[in-house]
C-alpha cells in the first residue's frame, strides 16, 4: 500500500513539474494576464487597479487598495472564515462545565 | 513537565521584547498603506506578543495581560467593525462596502477611501489577534499544568 502512495505522489510532482512548464515567463509582458485586453477582447481588471489604484483611494500599496477596497467583499469572507474557525474550536475543545 | 515557569531569565527576555513585538505590529498595521502588511500580518503579530508571555510566564499568571473570556468577543468586535465600516455605507446612500459613502464630512472621496481601508484594517488585525489567541487558549483548556 505504501508503494502505491509514494507512486501517486511522484506521478502528481511529474504532473506539476510538466504543467509548470507551460506557466509564462516571470515579467513577460506578452502573457495573456498581463496584457491589456483579456482574449475576448474586453479591457482586464488588472490594468485599472493599475493605473487607477493611487487616485480612487490614495494609497501608495495597490495590494492593500485591491484587497480592502476593490476586493472587500473577499476580505470579509476571510474574516469571517477566521472567527468562523474560533467559535468551532471554542465549541469543540472547551470542556462542558458539569452541574454539581 | 518542564518547569519553564520558574525560569527569570525566559520571563524576564520576554518581558522585554514582548512590547516591542506589539510595538512591531501596531507599525505592520497602519503603514499598511505604505508598505506590505496590514491586518492579517499585524493581527499575527500581536497574538505572537501575547501568546509569548503566555508561554513564558504560564496561561494563569497572562490573564492579567490578556484575559481567556476576552477572545471570542473581541474577534466578533473586530468583524463587527469591518461589517460596520461597509453598512455604514450602505446606510449613508451607497453600495456596502463602498467607502466613498461613508457618512464623513470634510474628506475628498480618495481620502474616505483611504480612511475606510484603515478602519477595514484595524477590524481585521483585532478578529485576527483576539482568535489565534482564542484558539491557543481552548487548545490548552484542561491541562493543570499549562
Amino acid at each position: 500500500m505504501k508503494i502505491v502512495n509514494y507512486l501517486l505522489l511522484i506521478v502528481f510532482v511529474a504532473l506539476l513539474i510538466y504543467a509548470s512548464s507551460g506557466l509564462p515567463n516571470r515579467g513577460d509582458v506578452d502573457a495573456t494576464m498581463h496584457r491589456e485586453k483579456s482574449p475576448a477582447g474586453s479591457p482586464g481588471a488588472s490594468s485599472y487597479y493599475i493605473r487607477n489604484a493611487y487616485k480612487d483611494a490614495n494609497t501608495p500599496n495597490m495590494v492593500t487598495v485591491i484587497l480592502a477596497d476593490y476586493r472587500g467583499y473577499d476580505t470579509l469572507g476571510e474574516e469571517t472564515v477566521i472567527l468562523t474557525a474560533g467559535l468551532i474550536c471554542y465549541l469543540i475543545l472547551r470542556k462542558k462545565r458539569t452541574r454539581s | 513537565m518542564l518547569k519553564y515557569k520558574n525560569n527569570p531569565i525566559i520571563l524576564l527576555v520576554s518581558r522585554v521584547v514582548s512590547p516591542f513585538i506589539m510595538l512591531f505590529a501596531l507599525y505592520v498595521i497602519f503603514h499598511g498603506h505604505y508598505s506590505p502588511g496590514g491586518g492579517f500580518q499585524g493581527g499575527t503579530l500581536l497574538a505572537a506578543a501575547l501568546l509569548l508571555m503566555r508561554l513564558a510566564a504560564g496561561s494563569e499568571i497572562a490573564q492579567l495581560q490578556f484575559k481567556r473570556i476576552l477572545g471570542t468577543p473581541l474577534g466578533s468586535i473586530g468583524v463587527l467593525i469591518y461589517f460596520g465600516t461597509g453598512f455604514a455605507a450602505l446606510l449613508s446612500g451607497g453600495e456596502f462596502l463602498n467607502y466613498r459613502f461613508l457618512p464623513l464630512a470634510g474628506f475628498t472621496a480618495a481620502e474616505l477611501r483611504s480612511l475606510g481601508i484603515l478602519m477595514v484594517e484595524i477590524g481585521v488585525g483585532l478578529a485576527v489577534m483576539a482568535i489565534l489567541v482564542a484558539i491557543y487558549d481552548d487548545l490548552l483548556e484542561g491541562y493543570p499544568h499549562d
